[in-house]
């Protein structure tokens, strides 16, 4: 241990405005992007519900015109 | 022998065992940066010329060192994908551009943040500030050129090649030091020398530095995850998957 009382490793010999600033900065950055990515995947899952719903609606709405068209021709 | 290096080109199986790595890897992230930021804050002596803010040293040296690494990591995948055609090394290579850009920005702010009690200057235009600034362009250029084409393929392709050509980068800035007049001072730890440098900020230095290493593979698998999902939303597996939630 380099300190010999809490306020001197707040003020880090004069320096502390620039040492705290950059471990901020930098520890601010990686766990906000930890986080962002750690959601990411659970959000596109979210958006690919959707889009399965969608694809299975326009399916579903194709196999009606289908049916449709084939009794008409019919 | 070789199977699992030949499944790890497999979407489903990547995104099977990166979920089983995960965990490990976020508590060891967890526990190697506090040991670091205790090392680095508590337990590391002070510079006879700068003080405390060689402190900055623990965080702005990772940084640097992963943004090179993870460029070096993202253009060779990126060559793999781009003369091999494997799905794996491009959802790799594309996943690594966001997470090296943020160390190069993070390296670059806390270098200026340090330039300024030490050199009088946030910033100077010399050879290793200006080269490390463009490794930043380079990163958003290859984010920007990936998201230009609407065809994933030719995007992944063209972004390869960007990659492949700014390695040229890589050893400019790490020769940028001995090549020219430079503010910024020359390596510290090498592979052929003894390091100059106390053993406990060597400690602290070293255990920040595999700290950073295993929180880019976590924030990568995360990321690869995600871009899986993506790309393989229409093979029946990421359907079975999302929708049986």
């Amino acid at each position: 241990m380099y300190f010999q009382s809490f306020k001197e490793f707040i003020e880090m010999g004069g320096h502390g405005f620039y040492v705290w600033l950059c471990y901020g900065v930098v520890l601010s950055g990686l766990v906000s992007y930890f986080i962002y990515s750690k959601q990411l995947a659970k959000r596109n899952q979210r958006n690919l519900i959707k889009f399965y719903k969608r694809m299975d609606a326009r399916s579903q709405l194709n196999a009606n015109n289908q049916l449709n068209a084939n009794n008409e021709a019919q | 022998m070789w199977t699992w290096f030949y499944q790890l080109a497999s979407p489903k199986w990547f995104y099977q065992f990166s979920n089983k790595l995960l965990p490990w890897f976020r508590a060891a992230t967890f526990i190697l940066f506090a040991a670091g930021l205790a090392l680095g804050l508590l337990f590391s002596p002070l510079d006879y010329q700068q003080g405390n803010t060689v402190r900055i040293l623990y965080i702005h040296v990772p940084a640097a060192f992963l943004s090179m690494f993870v460029y070096v990591l993202m253009a060779l995948s990126g060559g793999i994908g781009f003369i091999w055609r494997i799905k794996m090394a491009h959802i790799v290579s594309v996943s690594c551009a966001p997470i090296g850009a943020i160390f190069t920005l993070l390296a670059l702010i806390t270098g200026a943040i340090w330039g300024k009690p030490t050199w009088g200057t946030y910033w100077v235009w010399d050879a290793r500030l200006t080269s490390f600034l463009i490794l930043l362009f380079l990163y958003l250029g290859f984010m920007a050129l990936h998201n230009a084409f609407d065809d994933r393929k030719t995007a992944d392709r063209a972004a390869a090649i960007l990659a492949l050509v700014g390695l040229v980068n890589i050893p400019i800035i790490h020769f940028s030091v001995e090549w020219w007049n430079s503010l910024h001072q020359g390596a510290t730890i090498s592979k052929f020398e003894k390091p100059s440098m106390d053993a406990d900020m060597l400690k602290a230095l070293l255990t920040m530095i595999v700290a950073f290493q295993v929180y880019f593979v976590t924030v990568l698998l995360q990321r690869v995850k995600a871009e899986i999902l993506l790309r393989e939303k229409l093979s029946g597996w990421v359907k079975k998957l999302v929708t049986n939630q």
